[in-house]
């Protein structure tokens, strides 16, 4: 092991090499760039009529909701919420304008408890007509929603027209106004 | 109106960089053109110029002006200042621009300084310089216009990342762009040196602090990079082989493979086209790293911009940089002589065994990120993790760190084994041991072996300095027994964190108390708590190690709103030998907290040795820095006597 050594000797084909596997990665690449894979995730749900469901009252004494409470004719605003979820409670005061504003709201509450969800009830104002209990999120999965709080705008047919991710912001609250005068007509 | 002024300030810049191509272009072809001596004053210029593009960019997230489309889009009122002034580069087109300054910066400074090479090299190297910087130029201006506006001006604006809301931001991205375009640097150095086949250890010597220095970001980079996805994302590891830590530690293989050689070149006048291959291989591991992250064409958590025109423009710049050079490296290597010879067991010998390991790793890495693009093309959808990597790089890891321990004490040219073998039997014993009590515990391979050799390692970095003053001993030296010390340590961080950690998934009720290793971890209360932009849960617990003095820890979860999301704020007791990690999950239906412990003896060695690579790095640069300033200093001192005598 002892003979002159050259290190990486460039004889005439190896220093072509670097430029042919770099042609090969540019064309991958070039061929990926064209055809690029779905990463977007949208709304499939919107247009579609609401998923069967029927959840039990989510405080004792109170109405449940299922979805034929919700194919009556009339424009309903669907919030999954939660009382251990924080950004809800930032949302309260603009469901709160909404409520104001005509707009009925539906909730379900998401695996949560009677007591705790009254005590969060109390503390930030009740602005539903019907709250249901989806203690296996059966609900969310079944409207693709992918965390609390979300809220749906369903039409008079039951039909979903607008999906908000996220908590409303104030400055949303003509958005969501606007979406359920489109559902109106 | 600032932000006209910031975007005049760029379209100037880059027809610097125009002019600046043109003008060296003409002077390489033809030495003595008139247009030569505007080459490195405009170099200069054109780095001021796109310096002050950005600094108006900063100021414009300083201020929140919601009139920039940019600034709507990624920053908003409320946020904490220190994010806004990160927020600059914390998106697409910011941390281009920021790219481009640095590059700017650098050229700007290499014309000021660089005064050894022949001017005909130095001058095809701003040439390239300008060529590669002219490409994201007109990338930002017509692609990505960071200055671009919007009308009517929103109310307020669209929020950042909360992933990316954290001080490590401020510095992770630009220190990490330093050592790309400190790279672009060595690439024009290559480029320059291929145009006109002046390849030797003068070169080498002017080549060297740029790859230095270019490394040592790049080891702070990886080093926080890593720190950071440990702590921010709560999922207790320290490496994901994601695509985009891939596209960080591609070029530092590729710079740290570089470094040695270039070493080689300059002290021996070896390795010459080899070194050129890397100078190019190491920028283009940047570039094709930037790529991937910012095409969108690989998901990950930093792919902020997915963007297929975007993609498609970096693509084309690629395909011209990198396909240009290395088809300019094909056509000249083999015109460019291969310089002094050496033995294989020779100081040289080992660094190219080094070289050699470091770009097979390279390439084992490069496969594993790009293979899912290329099953994909085939119509199937995989994704390549840790079962890959861990054992494909360790093949070459492995014998690497025994080239490392014995390389630094072969002589240059010739060399027997016979003679350093003496030196190398404590190392051996200490490795041999080591093996033998972690086989008798049962450890697993890799965590056995990395422990085993990276005690030997450690024992062996410092061989170098045996029989030596330490204090006539030279920086550079200095910096290699650190720089080789720190990966030593590193491993066994590494190796220590994979055999030894203890995790614990329970749901525990206030005032439980969980055991986990040593510690005895309590659940005092849980409280919501409020930050400038966000809302968490947070968790009061107490920690005890052995019985010992309670520490508080405050894991939260936190909701941010603007965008929303959640993200989980980890705690972490740190003690000399290991680091308790806290994560808060969620609360169950019967009141129970999800908590997740774990206790990781020795992790913090891992971050430990990277910084003492990186400071190994440090002291070499200062050392060349020092010896190039006292050797300029003679130059002139000889120059100024020589003119006295004249007269």
């Amino acid at each position: 092991m002892s003979t002159q050594n050259q290190p990486p000797k460039t004889s005439s084909w190896l220093v072509w090499l670097p430029v042919m596997v770099f042609a090969g990665f540019i064309a991958v690449v070039a061929y990926n760039l064209r055809n690029p894979a779905e990463r977007e995730v949208r709304s499939a749900l919107i247009g579609k009529p609401l998923p069967e469901f029927s959840l039990q009252a989510a405080q004792p004494g109170q109405q449940g909701l299922s979805r034929a409470d919700m194919a009556d004719g009339k424009v309903r605003l669907l919030n999954i919420f939660a009382s251990w979820c924080v950004p809800c409670a930032v949302e309260a005061p603009q469901l709160a304008e909404l409520r104001a504003q005509g707009v009925e709201i539906v909730g379900v509450a998401m695996r949560d408890r009677p007591d705790d969800l009254a005590a969060f009830l109390a503390r930030h104002g009740n602005p539903f007509s019907r709250i249901g209990a989806d203690n296996l999120s059966t609900i969310q999965f079944a409207l693709g929603s992918s965390g609390v709080p979300e809220s749906f705008v369903i039409d008079g047919k039951g039909v979903i027209r607008y999906q908000h991710i996220g908590e409303i912001r104030p400055d949303q609250v003509p958005l969501i106004l606007q979406k359920v005068k489109e559902a109106q007509q | 109106m600032i932000a006209n002024l910031g975007l005049a300030a760029l379209w100037f810049a880059a027809a610097l960089a125009f002019l600046q191509l043109v003008a060296g272009g003409l002077a390489v072809r033809n030495p003595g053109h008139p247009l030569q001596g505007i080459v490195r004053p405009v170099a200069v210029v054109q780095g001021l110029l796109v310096t002050v593009s950005f600094l108006i960019l900063v100021w414009l997230f300083c201020v929140t002006d919601l009139s920039v489309a940019l600034v709507a889009k990624n920053s908003h009122s409320a946020k904490p200042w220190l994010y806004k002034f990160a927020g600059t580069w914390g998106n697409h087109e910011g941390s281009m621009l920021l790219w481009v300054m640095v590059m700017g910066l650098a050229g700007a400074f290499l014309a000021l300084i660089e005064r050894r090479l022949p001017e005909r090299t130095m001058l095809a190297t701003l040439f390239a310089q300008a060529f590669v910087s002219l490409g994201f130029y007109s990338f930002l201006l017509f692609a990505s216009n960071p200055f671009a506006r919007n009308n009517p001006v929103p109310a307020e604006g669209m929020g950042l990342n909360p992933l990316l809301q954290d001080p490590g931001l401020a510095f992770h991205p630009p220190t990490l762009y330093f050592g790309y375009v400190g790279l672009s640097i060595a690439f024009s150095f290559a480029v320059g040196a291929l145009l006109t086949r002046e390849v030797g250890p003068t070169f080498a010597k002017a080549m060297r602090p740029w790859v230095l220095g270019a490394w040592i970001f790049l080891t702070i980079g990886i080093t926080a990079g890593s720190y950071w996805a440990y702590y921010e994302l709560g999922w207790g590891g320290w490496w994901f082989w994601d695509p985009v830590e891939n596209a960080s530690l591609m070029p530092w293989l590729a710079a740290t493979a570089l470094l040695h050689s270039v070493s080689v070149l300059a002290s021996r006048n070896a390795l010459r086209t080899w070194t050129i291959m890397l100078g190019v291989v190491a920028f283009s591991m940047s570039m094709v790293g930037t790529f991937l992250v910012r095409s969108g064409i690989l998901t990950s958590v930093h792919a902020f911009a997915v963007d297929p025109t975007r993609g498609a423009f970096i693509l084309a710049l690629l395909a011209i940089y990198i396909g240009g050079a290395l088809n300019l490296f094909a056509l000249r290597a083999s015109t460019i002589s291969e310089g002094e010879q050496f033995t294989v067991t020779s100081r040289e010998g080992a660094l190219v065994m080094n070289n050699v390991l470091l770009s097979a790793t390279l390439g084992v890495i490069l496969i594993g990120t790009l293979y899912p693009l290329l099953a994909e093309s085939l119509g199937a959808k995989v994704s390549v993790g840790p079962p890959y990597f861990n054992p494909m790089s360790a093949v070459f890891i492995i014998p690497m760190l025994v080239v490392m321990a014995i390389g630094p004490l072969l002589r240059w040219r010739r060399d027997s084994f016979a003679r350093v073998g003496k030196m190398l039997v404590l190392p051996a014993i200490v490795t041999a041991g080591a093996l033998a009590l972690a086989i008798g515990a049962g450890m697993k391979v890799l965590p056995l072996l990395g422990l085993a050799l990276g005690l030997g390692l450690l024992i062996a970095s410092v061989l170098p300095l045996r029989g030596r003053k330490l204090r006539t001993v030279k920086l550079p030296l200095w910096g290699m027994v650190i720089a080789h010390l720190g990966v030593a340590v590193a491993l066994i961080g590494m190796a220590s964190e994979s055999a030894f950690t203890r995790e614990k998934l329970v749901a525990v009720r206030l005032g439980d108390t969980v055991q986990v290793g040593p510690w005895s971890v309590k659940l005092d209360h849980v409280s919501p708590v409020a930050g400038p932009n966000w809302t968490a849960i947070e968790a009061n617990m107490s920690a005890s190690y052995e019985g010992g003095k309670r520490v508080e820890l405050h894991p939260q979860a936190r909701s941010f709103w603007s965008p929303p999301q959640e993200t989980n704020e980890s705690a972490l007791v740190t003690r000399w030998n290991g680091q308790l990690y806290v994560v808060l999950g969620e609360e169950a239906e019967d009141g129970r907290w999800q908590l997740r412990l774990w206790w990781k003896p020795f992790v913090t060695l891992i971050w430990y040795g990277g910084l003492m690579i990186a400071l190994g790095g440090l002291l070499a640069l200062l050392g060349r820095v020092a010896s190039d300033i006292r050797r300029i200093v003679a130059k002139d001192k000889i120059a100024y006597r020589r003119k006295r005598q004249g007269r």
